[in-house]
């Protein structure tokens, strides 16, 4: 038994880690297709986008060794220190971080920098998993769902500021763990809801839309009530209410639009929803992005035989844009491989977590699904244009060392947490 | 039903969109095989060469010359040596930093105009070198050239779109030259001509690797077409002689169709200066409003003046239109015509026939202002109501196409002011009638035209009852134009038989009245001299200035060629400046020259004559006796 358990390799789920290889290897012949230059040397050339990545890549594999070897009673002791520690260096990048496009979000080391808000995202989902494990935790109780939210909303606060609006909407996917865990399904309908409504509102303006949920509502409230008079006589100060908060909601969208919202978050919004075409500036990349995409037809063009990914047509193609590579490239084939490859990774993942006796690992397991999910449905859905334009990496792809140790970083400490799990009673 | 299975639908929901999108992107849309959507696909723009422009002689007008713009993609450009850069285009460092930003701001993948009309040797020079600079190259346009420098209120220039008209028009592209004022500007459609594209294949270093799709997509440039004015530009450069060192203009028609054989506006400028690089800071200089001479100002056009005494043969046609006065009667005129009990209630005239009685013909060969007046009266008053006396009235004088824009074919014109019943009930108080408003009788008061509506009444008077719109266009691509706007009569209020008393009485100007100084051996010219006062507002006080002199003429008497007006600013009398003017360019365009030494002296003195020293004074004159 010693033996074995000193074994890093001894329980580890091996579908994961080849589905990981696959992605992280797929996704390295991408960036290689979207930034090779003619006069590059060879495949370790550290001037390159896909040298670099490879040495990434290369150091991701004691990254990985190092996270299998500690023991996973160790991430559930010090996930609060690892939290702390978060919080502090996303804090620090305010008086150390460099301001690179608009955002400070980097710490340099000279050849390279470091993104903490990568590896906030796995430590914050340590510390959920810390907190909603504890015997002593109900997640019915208010006290204690507001002290989810804390630990949830207080780096996506940092990240706000940075600010990095796309690094901040992956912090809602923990309401999908919440819920895992007994918090009721109405925060993730009212949020869905009001953010229907918001998209409604700038698409068809507040008038309308308040006019059609109004009318709509009477309708219900007519149909249903037809028979329970008494309902309304009791209640009718709930109805008000509703209407009320309906009315608010749909203003201060308007109002919040218009009035706090920068230019180019507008822009973003009006080009998806077809408010407006701009294809100069905002919605070059998006533009670019579908032409290639929908140029690569049923089979793609074929590795390194793509026009647009070759002339380098979609701006930031190695980073953000990494999917219409593929796209152009393998065509629907290969991008339809590429998320049914995602899918099948969370669906694992799930399954996996699922299995668990121990609540942590449980609980840190959807938090990683949550976080990939939220990951892989903004960025393909930004790239294909199903959702506006918010700058986030896809995980395992796009190029960036940050990034691809944040999401091994997460992934390999769910990969020992559940090697480890036959051992937990 | 376990709490799992919430993101396990979540996941598969999201992925069947994702795969669906997909599918709808590359499977049923497919490959677009546009190459206006296809960014591997460089376009290369031809442009074509802009339409000629000759007069009704053939002679050339406008043509063609070759300007080099340096493009830049600035996402293309890389690291270069400034400095070098600099010195080849002949431009500063702050320029090169400025329009950099500009023009990444406006679009950072589509090209812009970095620098604008290169002179050829610096083109030569830098054809060589531009292989260095990546993100810059060179687009071939073709910019105007005048052989002529004449007319350049009529011809208008061609200068780059702004910003506000290529959001609106996405066929323009930043930089494109569109016409901007003139026929330029109203022809631009037929001068322009069609871009031509071509569609490269470009390699991943951005390289043009061949064409696309074998030129499957490309296009030719079409030239635009050519024109043919109907302007005669021999008289049109005689006008512009005859008026250099004045302020005014020259209109002049042909009644048989409408064409515009001359308008000259004074002072004028060289269209060359309109033309490349030292556009803008020439257009400064000419469109300065400090500067009173106001060359882009087309006077002939959209200078509003009292029309003065040519009115009164509008007033006489309608006062025989309505029966209100017949050729036959008569008035007499004891120096002036008192219209009120009033001691002011008193026009002066100055027709210098004390008390015998004036009848019709006389009255218009010596301007009687009383003779006039009276019948102005009778017109307004006949209804026996005022106001429909008045719109009655208004309503024959803008037949004449006084009033309102007369529909030719030139971007720029005001409508004048032919007032109604509504207007005076608006304004006055009390009751009111013809006395209120006698003055426009005699073309002064609240009426007021403009230099072509002026000649555009002429031309009716010679052609006895109707006019055709006056135009400029004669001949597109070598066709002649068959717009019914500028083919069809158009007929005034007025029966045709009213209309010889008033030209034999116009007649008589030329022979016996206020013009008989002008007279020209040969040809018998018809006209009306005019004087109209004016005033200006300094310090919110009004003063007279010196009076503009006016003449309308047309001739031969019988089977007119030439129809014509001149205004000349604070020009005094009409038959001072503005009638040998006239008749200068009446016997050079029937006769070709100007015969005889008593003739070649007025030319002299014409060509010579400069009212520099009355525009400069700007003093404020005496009132000074009216003489129409």
């Amino acid at each position: 038994m010693r033996t074995e358990k000193n074994n890093i390799f001894i329980g580890i789920d091996w579908i994961l880690v080849i589905l990981y290889i696959a992605l992280v290897g797929f996704g390295w012949m991408n960036i290689y297709a979207a930034s090779a230059t003619e006069n590059s040397n060879g495949l370790f050339d550290l001037t390159t986008r896909y040298g670099k990545q490879l040495l990434w890549i290369g150091l991701s594999v004691p990254l990985i060794i190092s996270i299998l070897f500690i023991n996973a009673k160790f991430y559930e002791k010090f996930a609060s220190i690892f939290y702390l520690f978060s919080l502090l260096s996303l804090a620090g990048l305010f008086l150390f971080g460099k301001n690179i496009n608009g955002a400070t979000s980097w710490y340099s080391f000279g050849f390279m920098g470091l993104q903490p808000s990568e590896f906030a995202k796995a430590f914050t989902a340590l510390a959920v998993a810390k907190l909603l494990s504890d015997k002593q935790y109900n997640l019915k109780l208010i006290k204690n769902q507001i002290k989810a939210f804390i630990i949830i909303f207080l780096p996506a606060f940092f990240i706000a500021l940075q600010p990095d609006l796309g690094s901040v909407l992956v912090y809602l996917s923990f309401f999908f763990v919440l819920n895992r865990e007994g918090l009721t399904l109405y925060y993730i309908i009212f949020g869905s809801l009001a953010i229907v409504l918001f998209l409604a509102t700038l698409l068809f303006g507040p008038i309308n839309i308040i006019t059609g949920m109004f009318s709509v509502l009477t309708l219900l409230l007519f149909f249903f009530l037809k028979r329970n008079k008494s309902y309304l006589k009791y209640n009718w100060y709930k109805i008000v209410g509703v209407y009320a908060i309906l009315a608010l909601f749909i203003f201060s969208t308007s109002y919040t639009y218009d009035t706090l919202f920068e230019q180019h978050h507008r822009d973003r919004f009006d080009i998806l929803l077809g408010i407006s075409k701009d294809i100069k500036k905002t919605g070059y990349n998006t533009q670019q992005s579908l032409q290639a995409i929908s140029s690569g037809g049923f089979t793609g063009k074929g590795y390194l035989q793509g026009d647009r990914t070759q002339g380098r047509f979609v701006p930031e193609q190695d980073t953000d844009y990494i999917f219409s590579a593929v796209g152009e490239e393998w065509g629907f084939i290969g991008s339809t491989f590429v998320i049914i490859l995602f899918m099948l990774l969370l669906y694992r993942i799930i399954y996996l977590a699922e299995t668990h006796k121990n609540k942590f690992g449980r609980i840190y397991g959807y938090g990683l699904a949550s976080i990939l999910f939220f990951h892989l449905v903004i960025n393909i859905g930004m790239v294909i244009q199903l959702l506006p334009t918010v700058g986030i990496p896809l995980p395992f792809f796009s190029y960036g060392g940050s990034s691809l140790w944040g999401f091994t970083l997460l992934l390999f400490i769910f990969i020992k947490l559940d090697a480890n799990k036959s051992y937990d009673w | 039903m376990k709490r799992s299975f919430l993101l396990y639908f979540l996941i598969t929901i999201a992925g069947i969109l994702l795969i669906g999108r997909l599918f709808q992107l590359q499977v049923l849309k497919g490959p677009d095989s546009s190459p206006l959507n296809n960014a591997a696909v460089k376009t290369v723009y031809e442009f074509p060469e802009r339409g000629y422009v000759y007069d009704r002689n053939g002679i050339l007008l406008v043509a063609n010359q070759l300007s080099y713009d340096v493009m830049i993609i600035p996402n293309e450009v890389q690291p270069l040596d400034t400095l070098e850069f600099c010195g080849l285009l002949k431009i500063k460092k702050e320029y090169f930093k400025k329009k950099y930003a500009t023009t990444n701001r406006y679009s950072p993948w589509l090209p812009s105009v970095f620098l604008k009309q290169l002179a050829k040797e610096d083109f030569a020079f830098l054809q060589e070198k531009l292989h260095k600079f990546k993100g810059f190259y060179i687009q071939k346009r073709s910019i105007r050239n005048y052989p002529i420098a004449s007319a350049a209120n009529v011809l208008g220039y061609i200068s780059e779109v702004k910003e506000s008209e290529l959001r609106n028009n996405s066929k323009l592209q930043q930089g494109e030259l569109i016409g901007t004022r003139g026929i330029e500007q109203s022809y631009d459609s037929v001068l322009r001509g069609i871009k031509g594209k071509k569609y490269l294949d470009r390699d991943r270093l951005n390289k043009v690797i061949g064409s696309f799709k074998n030129g499957t997509y490309d296009t030719i440039a079409q030239n635009g077409q050519d024109i043919t004015l109907t302007i005669d530009s021999r008289l049109q450069q005689y006008g512009e002689s005859l008026m250099a060192g004045k302020r005014g203009a020259i209109v002049a028609i042909e009644p048989s169709t409408g064409e515009l054989l001359a308008l000259v506006s004074a002072p004028t400028y060289d269209p060359n200066m309109m033309v490349g690089r030292q556009r803008a800071p020439n257009s400064v200089v000419l469109m300065d409003n400090k500067n009173l001479d106001k060359p882009m100002f087309d006077r002939g056009l959209q200078a509003t003046y009292p029309p003065g005494s040519p009115f009164k043969l509008v007033n006489a046609l309608i006062g025989l239109q309505e029966g209100a006065i017949t050729p036959q009667t008569s008035v007499s005129c004891f120096g002036g015509y008192r219209y009120g009990s009033s001691k002011n209630s008193f026009q002066k005239c100055h027709c210098n026939i004390f008390g015998s009685g004036i009848m019709l013909n006389r009255a218009i060969s010596r301007s009687c202002n009383s003779y006039f007046s009276s019948a102005y009266r009778s017109i307004i008053n006949k209804p026996g109501n005022a106001k429909i006396g008045m719109d009655n009235w208004s309503e024959h004088v803008k037949s004449f196409g006084l009033g309102n824009y007369l529909g030719y074919d030139l971007p720029s014109g005001q409508p004048g002011l032919i007032p109604d019943g509504e207007y005076y009930d608006s304004r006055n108080k009390y009751k009111w009638g013809p006395t209120t408003n006698i003055s426009n009788a005699i073309g002064q008061g609240e009426v007021s035209t403009t230099p072509i509506q002026l000649a555009n009444v002429t031309a009716a008077i010679a052609n006895k009852g109707y006019f055709y719109t006056p135009h400029v266009i004669k001949k597109i691509n070598g066709n002649k134009i068959s717009n019914p706007t500028y083919t069809t009569s158009k007929y005034t209020t007025i029966d045709t038989k009213y209309f010889s008393p008033i030209i034999e009485g116009m007649h008589e100007v030329f022979n016996t009245g206020t013009g008989a100084n002008n007279k020209v051996e040969g040809i018998s010219i018809v006209g009306k001299t005019g004087t109209s006062e004016n005033y200006i507002k300094i310090d919110g006080i009004r003063k007279q200035l010196e009076d503009h002199s006016i003449l309308i003429a047309f001739a031969p008497k019988d089977n007119p060629k030439i129809a014509i007006a001149v205004f000349v600013e604070n020009g005094g009398y009409g038959s001072a400046i503005a009638a040998p003017i006239t008749s200068l360019l009446i016997e050079k365009y029937l006769t070709n020259k100007i015969t005889g030494n008593r003739r070649k002296r007025i030319e002299e003195r014409m060509l010579n004559l400069s009212l520099k020293h009355i525009y400069e004074q700007k003093r404020v004159l005496p009132k000074t006796p009216l003489k129409h």
